[in-house]
C-alpha cells in the first residue's frame, strides 16, 4: 500500500475541520478544529495509506497571553510507514475543553489526565478525569503561565524584620 | 467480611468511585493498598488493589509522589542550563535523557554535531543502557526471590559508574552531553577502561543466565505472567522491551536512527509470548547487543572535535578568548543571555532502556524554552499495568511491575 500525504488526505476528508498545516524541521503539524479531533484521529488510524497506529504522546502548551490560549498536541506515529504526524487543537482560554481521544488511542488516558492536572484543560468523555501527579486538593494548574512562582526573599540585615514578619512562624 | 460502607473507614465513598467495583462496597472483595512504601514498587508507587481472595480484580496505580515540577523548572532555565535537569528525571538513564534533550535543541537550532561526539554519545548511551538493565535485573530478581543476582549486578554496575565518573566527574548525574556535542573529550584512560569492561562483562551475563534462565523456580514465577498481546501493547502505547516482548519489531534506533545509530550493526531481540519471562530474555540479550555497539563505536571512533564550532550556540574554548575579540563577545553573550533559537516546536524520540523517551520542545524565540515536555516510558507503561495485572495473583503483581521496568522519577518528573 502506498503512503498518502497526510495534509492532502485530511484536507480532502475534513475540509472544514483542518484549520492550518505547516512543516517545520521536517515535522508536519496539522491544526484541527476541536469538534473533529476524535474523527480525525480515527481516520488517521484506520485509513490504509495513513495508518498512524501508535500514539506516542499527548501534551499541552499554554500560549498565554495569546488567544487562542491553549494548544493540545497529539504525536502520532505509523509503524507501517515509519513516519510521524502532529495534530494540534487550539482552545480558547475561557473554555479549555476538548473531546478525549481515549476511545481511539487508549494510550492517551494518562497523558490527558496529566494535561488536565498541570494545565487545566478538560477532556470531555474521558473515563477517569482526575488529577494524576498533584494531590487531589491542589489549587490551580502549575504549568499555566499565569500560575504564580513561589519564592522566598533572602533575609539580609537591612530587611531582616521586614522579611521576618512574612515568615510562617512570625504570624503566630 | 464487612463492606466499606459498614466499616469504620471515615473517607468519602466518592473518592473510590471508578477505582473499585460495586463488589468492594458490599464487602465481597477486599480493597488493599500496596505501597507507597513497598520494596517491590521500585520507588514510591501506590497501587490500589481490589482483591477477590488472592486474585486481582482491579488495580489502580497512584503516582505523583516524586513529582518535582521539572517541566516547569525548564521554563525558567536557559537552554544550556537545562541539561542538568534532565539527568534527574530517570536517574538510571541520565545520559539517555541528556541525549533526548540535546537532540531536541539541536533539531530546533539545526546545530551540527561532530562525528566523534556522535560516536561517543552512542557508546555512552549504550553503557547507560547496560547500567539501567543491571539495576533492573538485580531488583527484578530480588523481588521474585533470587537474592544473589542483585549483588552480582550491582558489582558489575560499579564498573560502568566508574567509567561515567572518569569522563564526567559524576557517577550518576553525568550531564555530559551538551547541545552541539559533549562537555569535553574523553580522557586517555577511557579507552583501556572500556576495553577492560568489554572483556570482563560478557562472562558475567552468562553467569546471570546460569542463575535464572533455566531455573525452574524463575520460570514458574515468570512464564505466562503479565501477558500482553501485540495489539494491546501498541494500543496502550507500550514501547521498548515491553513492546518487543510481545513480538512487535519496533526499535527507534533502527526505525528512526539518531546520533549515527545507522552506522552500527546490532540485532533487535524479539519475544514471542509477551510475558514477564520474554521481557527478561530480551533485556538480557539487549545487554549483549549493547556490548556489540560499544565495541564497534570504540573500534571506529573518529578523531576530531567533540563539540560544534557554531559560535552562535556553542561557547568558544578558553584558549580562543585570549586572542579573539569575536570569541570574547560570543562568550559574553552566551553566558549572560544564552542563545535564541528560532520560534517553533519539535519532538524528538530516542530509545531509552525502558522504551520511547520523547522530548517535546516549544520555543518562542527567547533564550528560555517556552515549554518542555518529556514523554516518559515509565509513565505510559504504568498506565498499561492494570490491563496486565487483572486476573493474576497478588504475588505475581510484583513480577509484572518489575518486568515493565519503571523508574518513578521518570514517571512523575
Amino acid at each position: 500500500m502506498t503512503a498518502l500525504n497526510p495534509i492532502e488526505a485530511l484536507q480532502a476528508a475534513f475540509a472544514d475541520a483542518i484549520e492550518d498545516a505547516q512543516t517545520f524541521r521536517g515535522e508536519t503539524t496539522i491544526v484541527v478544529a476541536r469538534e473533529a479531533i476524535v474523527d480525525v484521529c480515527r481516520y488517521c488510524r484506520d485509513t490504509e495509506g495513513l495508518a498512524y497506529n501508535f500514539l506516542s504522546d499527548v501534551t499541552g502548551v499554554d500560549y498565554h497571553p495569546q488567544e487562542p490560549r491553549f494548544g493540545v498536541l497529539y504525536h502520532l506515529y505509523s509503524m507501517i510507514h515509519n513516519r510521524s504526524l502532529r495534530l494540534k487543537v487550539l482552545l480558547p482560554g475561557d473554555d479549555p475543553v476538548v473531546p478525549s481521544v481515549t476511545e481511539v488511542y487508549p494510550a492517551a488516558n494518562w497523558s490527558e489526565r496529566e494535561i488536565y492536572d498541570l494545565l487545566g484543560v478538560r477532556f470531555s468523555g474521558h473515563p477517569d478525569m482526575r488529577r494524576i501527579l498533584l494531590p487531589d486538593d491542589w489549587e490551580g494548574h502549575p504549568l499555566r503561565k499565569d500560575y504564580p512562582l513561589g519564592k522566598e526573599t533572602v533575609q539580609f540585615s537591612f530587611n531582616f524584620d521586614h522579611v521576618d514578619q512574612y515568615k510562617p512562624y512570625a504570624q503566630e | 467480611m464487612t463492606g466499606i460502607r459498614d466499616s469504620a473507614w471515615e473517607g468519602d465513598l466518592e473518592q473510590l468511585k471508578g477505582l473499585v467495583s460495586e463488589r468492594a462496597l458490599t464487602g465481597e472483595t477486599m480493597v488493599l493498598n500496596m505501597g507507597p512504601q513497598h520494596p517491590s514498587t521500585h520507588g514510591v508507587l501506590r497501587l490500589i488493589l481490589e482483591l477477590d481472595g488472592e486474585t486481582i480484580v482491579n488495580c489502580t496505580p497512584d503516582v505523583g509522589y516524586l513529582h518535582t515540577g521539572i517541566e516547569k523548572t525548564f521554563e525558567s532555565k536557559r537552554y544550556e542550563q537545562a541539561v542538568v535537569l534532565t539527568d534527574r528525571m530517570d536517574y538510571l538513564n541520565p545520559l539517555g535523557n541528556n541525549l533526548a534533550y540535546c537532540l531536541a535543541v539541536e533539531k530546533l537550532t539545526e546545530l551540527d554535531v561532530p562525528p566523534r561526539a556522535q560516536y561517543l554519545r552512542v557508546l555512552l548511551a549504550e553503557l547507560t543502557r547496560i547500567n539501567s538493565h543491571l539495576v533492573w535485573l538485580g531488583t527484578h530478581a530480588l523481588d521474585i526471590g533470587a537474592m544473589s543476582v542483585f549483588l552480582y549486578c550491582f558489582r558489575e554496575r560499579e564498573k560502568v559508574l566508574d567509567i561515567f565518573e572518569m569522563v564526567a566527574g559524576q557517577r550518576m548525574m553525568a550531564t555530559y552531553f551538551r547541545p552541539g556535542g559533549l562537555w569535553r573529550d574523553v580522557p586517555e584512560e577511557f579507552e583501556p577502561a572500556v576495553r577492560d569492561f568489554l572483556d570482563y562483562f560478557p562472562a558475567k551475563i552468562d553467569d546471570y543466565e546460569k542463575l535464572l534462565t533455566e531455573n525452574p523456580l524463575w520460570r514458574d514465577r515468570t512464564q505466562g505472567i503479565g501477558y500482553l498481546s501485540a495489539d494491546d501493547a501498541v494500543r496502550l502505547g507500550c514501547t521498548g522491551p515491553t513492546l518487543r516482548g510481545s513480538g512487535v519489531n519496533w526499535d527507534i534506533r533502527k526505525a528512526i536512527p539518531y546520533s549515527s545509530y545507522d552506522h552500527f550493526e546490532f540485532d533487535v531481540p524479539l519475544g514471542q509470548h509477551g510475558d514477564v519471562y520474554d521481557r527478561y530474555l530480551i533485556r538480557i540479550e539487549e545487554m549483549r547487543q549493547s556490548l556489540r555497539i560499544v565495541r564497534q563505536a570504540l573500534d571506529n571512533l573518529p578523531s576530531g572535535p567533540v563539540r560544534s564550532n557554531n559560535r552562535k550556540y556553542v561557547p568558544p574554548p578558553r584558549s580562543e578568548i585570549g586572542h579573539s575579540m569575536e570569541a570574547l563577545i560570543h562568550h559574553f553573550k552566551l553566558w549572560t543571555e544564552g542563545f535564541r533559537p528560532p520560534e517553533g516546536e519539535v519532538y524528538v524520540r530516542v530509545e531509552s532502556p525502558r522504551g520511547e523517551l520523547g522530548c517535546f520542545l516549544a520555543s518562542d524565540g527567547s533564550p528560555r524554552p517556552w515549554r518542555v515536555h518529556f514523554r516518559t516510558p515509565s509513565f505510559i507503561h504504568l498506565s498499561a499495568l492494570p490491563h496486565m495485572a487483572k486476573g493474576h495473583m497478588i504475588a505475581d503483581l510484583v513480577g509484572i511491575v518489575g518486568s515493565i521496568d519503571i523508574v518513578l522519577g521518570d514517571c512523575d518528573r
